[in-house]
């Protein structure tokens, strides 16, 4: 298939891997009822990524700081929940979520604007001073937040009023997998439609981008805002399913890992994000068990020899592993 | 009276002490096949970029078909209808060509319909068909239908210069600017440009830049010569040929082109 109708499949219709992948995902809960705490994890890290993916893979941010719109979301769904737990609507996990989406993307559009402009670097130190900013405040405002004790008594109602979150996991990484399928089919069509093509353009020559007509700045707020509404889903359902939220969901540590996800798996195809953390979950599951304390060296190692010879992440190396069985057909 | 498809009155544009523009009074009339000549760096491409709005100028003003786009960004000038090319290649590397040029038709076409564009905007891309034969098309008409789907940066320069052409014809343009489409390609290959460019609408308005005199007489009807950010003289080919000055400052300069 070349030309004309290979476009026409590949910007619209579900490719093979992606059924295989996420029928996997699903069956997970069935198959592997003593892991769902881990499942649940991962598909938070996973949605988190996803998140990011759109902004640096798709339009080229970079960023440091995004862990400020997953903490937001986070105390969002956690403040609702603690103090709506008597309401059946407020208290819902789903409206929640949904407001927590609402709150992140306040945030991530009025800090769009900072990071319209400049290098990699100046985006870098931005997004990352944002971040900083906002982890600052939720320290200070330790009456609503709990400052370093972290938001104690966060009781999340059944969700939509049905679905009681139990010890083992079941209802929240169902929930979690089911709100990370959502946001990856609205991510799918976002990146497979013109908008899309014109944040990868955007991505590769802005000054091009511009000649074309497509108004830059309004994709980029677009996308950016966007991204931190994901972003804070994430946090919220971290909120939600463990019932807790604190500081160190706002840190540098959380940006940093979520790029290391993203780098590990493969920017700028949507599927990056997921393996990456799928990866570094398991990995850190795996690892801590074997070496407590020296995990962080082999994932060190492991990723300065993935930039180094596999800069595509693991994304890449699967496309170019297809492309050798199937020279005519790869994506 | 019509307007003129593009119009500059007094430009002017400085980079410190150097006046890369010197008030410039430009007129190109709708259906124009002007071609825009000069030696090394009398600003032309300055020029073209003024005009698209990649730089602002330092005064005058531009008007595209009677309205003042002087102020107006890039992006806005291109929805208005003025597409350009680029001496040097401005692509979008991690494409294909194919939804390079299936992204600009969705942009020309977004920028005509409201709420419909918007809309269209999140559509998949893939589900446009019309949209997609429209576009292999322009990149068959150029040679291109090999390379359809391989990503840009694989391709060859030549190829890609195409594809410079390609992307600025996709945007549908009232006014076309080509900054030295033939620059770095085989003979074979300009000629296919000429053909091209020889074959778009006439209602068209179109300027080309370039260093090859056998390019400019075959295609322009009218040619403008800018010396040292000035226009020295505008005529018909006949008249610029003839001109005494033009032979001095630029002609006679040798083939280096």
């Amino acid at each position: 298939m070349r030309g004309p109708a290979r476009f026409r499949s590949m910007q619209t219709g579900w490719r093979w891997y992606e059924i295989v992948f996420w029928a996997a995902a699903f069956a997970m809960l069935v198959l592997a009822p003593s892991r769902l705490l881990l499942l649940n994890e991962i598909a938070i890290f996973a949605l988190l990524a996803l998140s990011l993916d759109l902004i640096l893979g798709f339009a080229g941010i970079v960023s440091l700081g995004h862990a400020a719109f997953f903490g937001v979301g986070a105390y969002t769904a956690g403040l609702l929940a603690k103090h709506f737990s008597e309401h059946a609507l407020l208290g819902d996990p789903t409206i929640g979520l949904g407001i927590a989406a609402l709150t992140a993307a306040i945030i991530g559009f009025a800090s769009s604007f900072l990071v319209l402009r400049g290098s990699d670097l100046t985006r870098l130190m931005v997004t990352l001073g944002v971040a900083l900013i906002v982890q600052e405040i939720a320290n200070r405002l330790d009456w609503i937040t709990g400052g370093a004790d972290g938001l104690q008594g966060v009781l999340p109602r059944p969700v939509l009023g049905a679905f009681e979150f139990d010890l083992y996991g079941r209802t929240a990484a169902t929930y979690s997998l089911v709100v990370l399928f959502i946001a990856f089919v609205v991510a799918r069509q976002v990146v497979h439609a013109p908008f899309g093509l014109g944040l990868k353009a955007i991505r590769d020559n802005r000054l091009r981008a511009e000649a074309i007509g497509i108004p830059v700045n309004r994709r980029l707020i677009a996308i950016y805002t966007l991204a931190a509404a994901l972003a804070g889903m994430a946090g919220a359902l971290l909120a939600q399913t463990t019932q807790f939220a604190s500081l160190d969901m706002l840190d540098f540590q959380r940006s940093a890992e979520a790029l290391l996800m993203l780098v590990i798996g493969g920017a700028g195809n949507l599927f990056g994000g997921l393996l990456g953390a799928i990866v570094f979950a398991i990995a850190h599951d795996v690892l801590k068990g074997i070496t407590a304390q020296y995990w962080q060296f082999w994932l060190g190692l492991s990723l300065i020899i993935l930039v180094l010879f596999a800069r595509g992440g693991l994304t890449g190396l699967l496309r170019l592993l297809y492309r050798r069985v199937r020279p005519e057909a790869a994506p | 009276m019509t307007n003129p498809a593009l119009e500059t009155r007094a430009l002017r544009k400085t980079f410190g002490g150097l006046v890369a523009t010197d008030t410039v009074d430009f007129r190109l009339e709708a259906g124009a096949r002007h071609a825009l000549i000069g030696p090394n760096g009398a600003g032309k491409t300055t020029f073209v970029n003024l005009l698209s709005g990649a730089l602002q100028p330092t005064s005058g003003s531009i008007h595209l078909e009677g309205r003042d786009i002087t102020a107006w960004p890039a992006s806005k000038r291109a929805r208005a209808g003025l597409s350009r090319t680029f001496q040097i290649n401005q692509l979008f590397a991690g494409l294909t060509p194919l939804q390079s040029v299936v992204l600009t038709l969705a942009q020309a076409e977004e920028t005509g319909g409201g709420s419909a564009g918007l809309m269209d905007l999140f559509r998949s891309a893939g589900s446009n068909g019309a949209r997609i034969e429209e576009a292999a098309a322009i990149l068959e008409n150029l040679h291109l239908g090999a390379c359809l789907d391989k990503e840009i940066a694989t391709l060859a320069y030549g190829q890609q210069r195409l594809i410079e052409i390609a992307i600025a014809l996709a945007a549908k343009p009232r006014v076309l600017l080509l900054d030295e489409p033939a620059a770095g390609i085989s003979q074979e290959e300009r000629e296919l440009i000429l053909g091209v460019i020889g074959a778009l609408p006439s209602a068209m308005a179109i300027v080309l830049i370039e260093h090859d005199m056998d390019l400019v007489f075959r295609f322009a009807r009218s040619i403008t010569v800018l010396v040292n950010g000035a226009v020295l003289t505008t005529g018909s080919v006949a008249e610029i040929s003839a001109d005494e000055r033009v032979r001095k400052v630029y002609l006679g300069e040798g083939e280096h082109a």
